[in-house]
């Protein structure tokens, strides 16, 4: 199987992640964009460790699965903390610490 | 290959979908799709065990998470169309356009040498040997992640706690407060009426009639009021004015 259709799958689920993030106003969709990009590179690794033919690209994807769940459980407890003080989850009302 | 080219566009089309829900829930639901099938191409690509973790930790824990999240913080609180940078929208799309662009171009142009595979390394199986390689080569990041995840549920615990700032009020507490509600504004001291019963409905949407025939405010909870999902009983009512009519 050639590799080269895995990574531009990779690479086009990542941009559509970072537009995500960068689009959207609803801190859990934000977040769910976050949790995208981190699966495109998930599979760039799996990729990469299959073309290389050694399992350092799967540990470093089971890696990256781990930090994606310690940062979930994170960022929503920020997130519901927020929501609790200010009724809203967007992103944008967030903004005291500018003035 | 093939499984590739049936799932690339649908990971595709849900992730654009994604970006694009207007609903919260709909995106969650669409991530969902983008990672089981993520998972059945690391099954494609000899990584069955990330496959299963794939699975369980990614659809099975996290997006569970987000949906309760979701839930807590309100199912409809859809994103606001104002934008507070003007033109950010725009330039956002623009910029990531680009970015994917010279991104592909950039791994089209890369010529990856020949694919060894995984048969040799997964000679013993797929999760020995990531087993060989975790417990020697990562030793110490698999530990520090133990710490990490120990910190994590820690920090939630933390952020997701609420102090109470006034003691509980007890069954005496709340007793007096009923009696000085009596006593102060006249509301009454026992039970809400029930909601209305009628020949066809009963459920809790369903207001009472007070005796001269108007609708008992408090039987119907308020929180359906202000939904506005109390079932109209004006044909009810009406019938009952005329009797004959009906019959």
């Amino acid at each position: 199987m050639d590799p080269t259709p895995f990574l531009t799958l990779s690479a086009l689920l990542f941009t559509i992640g970072a537009v995500g993030v960068l689009v959207r106003r609803n801190a859990i969709v934000v977040f769910m964009c976050v949790e995208l990009m981190l699966n495109a590179t998930n599979l760039a690794f799996v990729t990469f460790s299959r073309v290389h033919g050694n399992l350092d690209g799967q540990i470093a994807a089971f890696f990256v699965m781990v930090v994606a769940a310690a940062e979930v459980v994170v960022g929503l407890a920020i997130i519901v903390a927020i929501f609790r003080t200010r009724r809203s989850a967007s992103v944008d009302d967030a903004s005291l610490l500018k003035y | 290959m093939i499984v590739f080219w049936i799932l690339a566009p649908i990971m595709v089309a849900a992730a654009l979908g994604m970006v694009f829900a207007r609903k919260a829930v709909h995106a969650a639901l669409l991530l969902a799709v983008v990672m089981m099938s993520l998972a059945v191409l690391y099954a494609a690509q000899d990584a069955p065990f990330l496959f299963v973790v794939q699975i369980i930790v990614y659809t099975g824990a996290i997006l569970m998470l987000f949906l309760f999240v979701l839930m807590l913080v309100g199912v409809d609180s859809s994103d606001s169309i104002v934008e507070t940078i003007k033109g950010q929208r725009l330039a956002a799309t623009g910029f990531g356009i680009l970015f994917g662009v010279t991104v592909a171009i950039g791994v089209a142009q890369t010529t990856v040498g020949a694919v060894v595979g995984l048969d040799e390394a997964n000679a013993d199986g797929n999760v020995p040997g990531i087993a060989v390689l975790l417990f020697s080569k990562y030793i110490f990041a698999f530990e520090m992640t133990s710490a990490l995840l120990i910190t994590a549920a820690l920090g939630a615990m933390v952020l997701a706690h609420r102090e109470r700032l006034s003691p509980k009020p007890t069954q005496r507490d709340l007793a007096e407060r009923r009696m000085r509600d009596w006593a102060d504004q006249g509301k009454p001291l026992g039970p809400l009426p029930t909601p209305g019963v009628y020949a066809r409905h009963n459920a809790v949407d369903t207001p009472a009639l007070l005796p001269d025939g108007s609708i008992a405010p408090t039987s119907v909870s308020r929180v359906l009021q202000v939904r506005g999902n109390m079932r109209d009983v004006s044909k009810e009512l009406t019938a009952l004015d005329e009797p004959d009519k009906e019959s």
